[in-house]
């Protein structure tokens, strides 16, 4: 009996994080493009500090992160006043919550590997579209996208895996609640808290599974330029 | 018909600053050391380098003032120096791009044009499995296939090895005969300029330092100073006579006649010849006891000094042709050439380009 309500709340758990991650990565190729875009190209003097902005989650403790996140979100918060006045109300603890916590959190695993792809094709074939009478969001579209094929590959694995992994900012956002914020990695601390090491071992199994899978496909799918 | 350029522009260390009036048909070439900007030149006329001034092409205004066509509306071809393939796409993928941008669809042309370029076989390829030459012949074809009213070409043959520009070379002289659109051609390389181009633009440290038709520009004696060892003149002959035994060919030109090696031209062939100033040097008198097959009667028209100070550099006339002779200025002061005088000049080889 037991048992079975623990497998459906890690069902649940495991459909709250694939939904998570897959909501987040589809928002961070929307939103990480352009930003790459911009930093791959620009040559103004705000590259340097908006792509230590962007970055900024690869070093800082997740815990600092989701502080401020759930400060800026609160009832005082930019972000919170934001949605109170467009009457989505407040985020955290929340499933949007999450996902836009999600959305600075893995940011940098986005944009990077997407600008590091625009910086390596150059100007070069930019220049090819335009003389052949492509608009620059024509050329954008039909040129530099699939150029950078590779790099928006790593760039979806990489995130989409991120978001799966995360816990720190999940805790700070979402607290822990079942089949709204509770994903897999709090999953298996609540599992572990309550000394049920046979649950958290195929959750955290799972996971070592997946992971190494995520990093398979990335390395098997995207030889890093090593072609004879 | 014509296409004035007039352009400023200026980097840390490098000004450009022209103003040419240009044939707007035939191949002019853009030629200089590599920084004299005559890349920068080009690329200013494509919009993919923004210069202050104005640019018309055969009557239709491209750039003046606040307005500016940008690249992608301007009628034109450009190759690039290293092709610039889509590397995503084949040979027929990179050829459609331009031409879905464009209006027309002028199939016997566009057939015409890959088979011109000898590219058929190669449609269903991707960039990365064609030659380097192959490369370029498609980038060639696909600048065509857009219909450009002037096409554009960043030294095409620069990245290439020496069998390569062989095999490319050809291509670009039937382009240069078969083509109705005004051709810019980048070059440093004073061999390619002489085979291909009609005109002639000499860029020096972002200057036009003279321009005009090919062969009255090479044989100035101001300019061979930047064209060092290779000074020389370019004129246009007709193959007269060929002789199976010596496998030479008689070829007349506008001031007489010169024996050259074959070159596989059928007699009534128009051909450009091509004499090094190096290659040429003077005598008072008639000797048929030397080596040297071919002597013609010359005017001394003038001398100039050269860049080693040694050498002299002489201008004579044949018939309506200018030639370039280096000598040592000891061997012109010996002979006291002035201008007017009679002179044989000797000259001891000669090129047949095209």
């Amino acid at each position: 009996m037991l048992s079975s309500v623990n497998l459906a709340s890690d069902l649940g758990a495991v459909w709250l994080t694939f939904k998570l991650a897959t909501v987040v990565t589809l928002l961070l190729l929307l939103i990480g493009t352009p930003i790459a875009w911009w930093l791959a190209r620009t040559r103004s003097w705000w590259k340097g500090p908006v792509g230590a902005v962007v970055a900024l989650p690869i070093v800082l403790p997740p815990t600092v992160l989701g502080f401020y996140l759930l400060l800026l979100m609160g009832p005082n918060g930019v972000i919170g006043q934001f949605t109170l006045w467009a009457g989505i109300g407040l985020l955290p603890f929340t499933f949007g919550g999450l996902v836009v916590a999600s959305v600075f959190y893995s940011m940098p695993f986005v944009v990077q590997p997407i600008q590091n792809a625009f910086e390596a094709m150059g100007d070069k074939p930019m220049e090819a579209a335009a003389t052949l009478r492509a608009s620059p969001l024509d050329a954008f579209f039909t040129v530099a996208v699939p150029l950078a094929k590779p790099g928006f590959l790593t760039a979806a694995i990489l995130g989409f895996a991120h978001t799966v992994g995360e816990f720190g900012v999940v805790l700070m956002i979402g607290g822990n609640i079942p089949d709204k914020t509770r994903v897999v990695s709090v999953q298996i601390y609540d599992h572990v808290e309550a000394l049920e090491y046979g649950q958290a071992h195929w959750l955290a199994g799972g996971m070592v599974v997946f992971s190494f899978l995520v990093l398979l496909a990335l390395y098997t799918l995207n030889p890093t330029g090593r072609r004879k | 018909m014509s296409i004035a350029a007039h352009f400023k522009l200026a980097y840390p260390g490098f000004a450009l600053d022209v103003d040419l009036d240009l044939p707007g048909r035939g191949v002019t070439a853009l030629f200089g050391q590599s920084g004299s900007g005559k890349t920068t030149l080009l690329r200013c006329i494509a919009g993919l380098e923004r210069g202050v001034g104005h640019l018309s092409v055969n009557g239709e205004c491209w750039q003046d003032g606040d307005t500016f066509q940008p690249t992608h509306r301007r009628p034109l071809g450009y190759v690039f120096q290293e092709a610039n393939l889509f590397a995503h796409l084949t040979v027929q993928g990179n050829l459609d791009y331009g031409m879905r941008r464009t209006t027309s669809a002028d199939f016997p042309r566009h057939t015409a044009i890959i088979e011109m370029l000898g590219i058929g076989h190669l449609l269903e390829r991707k960039p990365e499995r064609l030659s380097g030459g192959e490369r370029q012949r498609v980038a060639i074809a696909r600048a065509l296939l857009t219909e450009p009213r002037l096409l554009l070409m960043d030294e095409p043959l620069a990245a290439l090895d020496l069998a390569r520009k062989n095999e490319i070379l050809p291509y670009l002289e039937r382009l240069r005969d078969e083509l109705e659109i005004p051709v810019f051609y980048v070059s440093h390389a004073p061999d390619e300029v002489a085979r291909l181009a009609d005109h002639i633009v000499v860029m020096d440290a972002g200057r036009a330092v003279a321009q005009g038709p090919l062969a009255e520009t090479l044989a100035r004696t101001d300019l061979p100073i930047r064209l060092g060892e290779d000074a020389g003149v370019v004129f246009a002959g007709t193959v007269l006579e060929r002789d199976p035994q010596w496998h030479l060919a008689r070829v007349g030109f506008d001031g007489g006649e010169l024996w050259v090696r074959d070159g596989g031209a059928p007699v009534g062939h128009a051909v450009r010849l091509r004499i090094l100033a190096r290659d040429v040097s003077i005598a008072h008198s008639h000797h048929d006891d030397a080596s040297i097959m071919n002597l013609l009667p010359a005017t001394v028209v003038e001398q100039a000094g050269e860049d080693h100070p040694a050498l002299a550099l002489v201008r004579l006339r044949v018939g309506n042709t200018s030639l370039l002779a280096r000598l040592t200025r000891r061997s012109a002061h010996a002979l006291a050439l002035a201008p007017g005088q009679q002179v044989w000049a000797q000259i001891k080889a000669v090129a047949l380009i095209g």
